[in-house]
């Protein structure tokens, strides 16, 4: 914004002040979880908990070592649904939406239309049928059962297809008369070409995956070794929830990496999804 | 978050080149293969299990949740009592308040960070944070600020002299409190949201309704709101779902108590099929496929009524 707009004295004293205010009340919870895991619990259990008493890494190191609900297999559970539906749901999107955009697909108007429909479908509605489906794949203690129904979604195709189309018409038929096939074309001109919406694309898709609950809950029950860290600090909350610098210290190994994507990576983030309505 | 609004691309672009292509069995072919593995994944995942959710729908469960016998519309009839018409009331209400608190209060962090101040990206990411957290680390976290044994919030309160209700334990406050949690939770995405659109307003438009003495409040709500509509109308259709389909905050907050005072459809989904080993998984398909309909008509009009304001340039 130009200089013209800069408010008034008054003004700027107002936007801080509330500012302030906001941040204190909004982010308290923020700073509670990065400080509580490394306080004792005679710390926190105060009104209001005591955030400056001494730092100690008794109860990470606690949080790590106890066996009711490991949180190491968690963590490798969680990476693997983010990483595994990232990389999937990037693959299939981009050569679904490549056949729709790029190639004479004679029922691809149709196939687009399936692909929108299913956006509409909100998962919990279809969550029995799935369960119901992959328990009588017998694959119940397996890591894929977690992943196996986020393998490729409608949403990635559709933004995937946006990001296509904008790819200007006269380049693609230059490297037509080049002699440049469907798949050197994708992986050396176009994908570089839309990197922004793929990577929110990737960034969504992991923070999908880390971040779900519904699903982990249901399959890992009976099973502790399928707990992502979602479902594990729940079930640490039903056992340790005498100790809260326990439970703030698994919540905080939780948020790292979406910590780290938001404070890094809001920009790209933001502009791949918003690219249309933004502008 | 899980429709993004882009407005179509230019349809000539595709059909140019598409035309130009030569349509022989191997292009065909490869277009099929191309399109095999997402579809294969969807069909298999949502549009497969729909038609299941219908036939599970009309089929009661053994003890161990086979579907066995054919019921009718029974669980429909039982989707026309007044406990099922409390559940969609209590949806209804947490929705609205999320998404109207939920998009009014980035809003109104959003307009006074997009002034040209200092340190006002410091304040954008600082508020953002509560993006990285997931319905179950939120709700934990947010049980320790409201557990009374540390509760900073109830001392707040008690300085002013209010002494602070049961939040999750009061029948009455159990789903504003839910609510509240899951404002918090959205705040951080939809500031992201406000902002980028805030950012993309034209300052010439801004100086010239300066010109002609707008000013404050008069200025933000007749050409600022206007001029970011695409933005609050993506923050709305992304709340609105994410609201819709809440699960984590409830089941961990007050696994819908107390007294139900917190059941919500995709609660009562969760509740019918598989909690306590409750298997009803016929009456909780017929649920899933209304949460279904309600979802598609909420869609219908916010596209169809609301996006027909919304002014994309």
């Amino acid at each position: 914004m130009s200089r013209a707009t800069q408010p008034s004295k008054t003004s700027t004293t107002i936007i801080y002040v509330w500012l302030v205010v906001a941040a204190i009340v909004l982010l308290f919870p923020v700073l509670l979880t990065v400080v509580g895991g490394f306080l004792p619990s005679s710390d926190l259990l105060q009104q209001p908990p005591n955030l400056f008493g001494h730092f100690t890494l008794d109860s990470y190191l606690s949080a790590m070592r106890q066996t009711t609900v490991p949180l190491l297999p968690a963590f490798v559970n969680s990476l693997f649904v983010g990483v595994v539906m990232m990389v999937s749901q990037v693959v299939t999107s981009c050569l679904a939406a490549y056949s729709l955009v790029f190639m004479r697909n004679p029922i691809g108007k149709l196939l687009f239309w399936i692909f929108m429909a299913t956006i509409m479908v909100p998962y919990e509605a279809i969550v029995v049928p799935n369960a119901l489906f992959v328990r009588s794949l017998g694959i119940g203690d397996n890591r894929l059962a977690l992943v196996l129904p986020f393998l490729a979604v409608g949403f990635g195709v559709f933004l995937m297809r946006q990001a296509f189309r904008q790819f200007p018409t006269e380049l693609r038929q230059a490297a037509e008369i080049d002699g440049c096939g469907h798949l050197r074309f994708l992986f050396t001109i176009l994908l570089p070409a839309v990197r922004p919406s793929l990577t929110a694309l990737a960034v969504w898709s992991f923070l999908q995956g880390w971040n779900m609950y519904f699903w982990p809950l249901i399959i890992a029950s009976g099973d502790n070794s399928l707990n992502t860290l979602q479902t594990a600090v729940f079930a640490l909350k039903s056992n340790e929830f005498g100790d809260p610098a326990i439970l703030l210290a698994g919540i905080t190994i939780t948020l790292v990496p979406t910590l780290l994507l938001v404070i890094l990576g809001q920009r790209w983030l933001i502009r791949g999804f918003t690219a249309g309505a933004v502008k | 978050m899980s429709i993004a609004l882009t407005p179509p691309a230019t349809e000539k672009t595709a059909l140019t080149s598409r035309n130009r292509r030569r349509r022989s069995p191997r292009e065909i072919a490869l277009a099929v293969l191309f399109v095999v593995p997402a579809l294969a994944g969807v069909g298999t995942f949502v549009v497969f299990p729909l038609f299941q959710a219908i036939f599970l729908s009309t089929r009661g469960s053994d003890i161990l949740g086979n579907p066995t016998r054919f019921v009718g519309l029974q669980h429909f009839q039982q989707l026309l009592t007044p406990q099922f018409g409390h559940i969609l009331l209590q949806t209804a209400e947490f929705t609205a308040i999320v998404v109207v608190a939920g998009v009014v209060l980035p809003l109104a962090l959003a307009a006074p960070i997009s002034q040209p101040l200092k340190g006002m990206r410091v304040f954008r990411t600082l508020f953002s944070l509560p993006f990285a957290y997931s319905a179950s680390t939120a709700s934990v976290v947010w049980l320790l600020m409201l557990n009374p044994a540390m509760s900073p919030i109830n001392w707040v309160l008690r300085l002013v002299g209010i002494s602070a209700p049961g939040w999750t334990t009061d029948s009455n406050w159990a789903m504003v409190t839910v609510a509240g949690v899951t404002v918090w939770m959205v705040s951080g995405f939809n500031l992201l949201v406000l902002s980028a659109g805030l950012a993309g307003v034209d300052e010439d438009v801004l100086e010239a309704s300066t010109i002609d003495g707008a000013s404050g409040f008069r200025q933000f709500f007749s050409v600022t709101l206007p001029m970011i509509s695409p933005s609050l109308f993506f923050a709305i259709v992304t709340t609105t779902l994410t609201a819709l389909q809440s699960l984590g905050q409830v089941q961990v907050m007050t696994d819908g108590g107390p007294n139900g005072a917190t059941s919500t459809l995709v609660y009562a989904i969760f509740d019918n099929a598989f909690h306590n080993n409750n298997s009803n998984f016929g009456l909780a398909s017929a649920q899933g496929l209304v949460l279904l309909v309600v979802g598609v008509l909420i869609a219908v009009v916010q596209f169809g009524v609301i996006e027909r304001r919304v002014h994309y340039r």
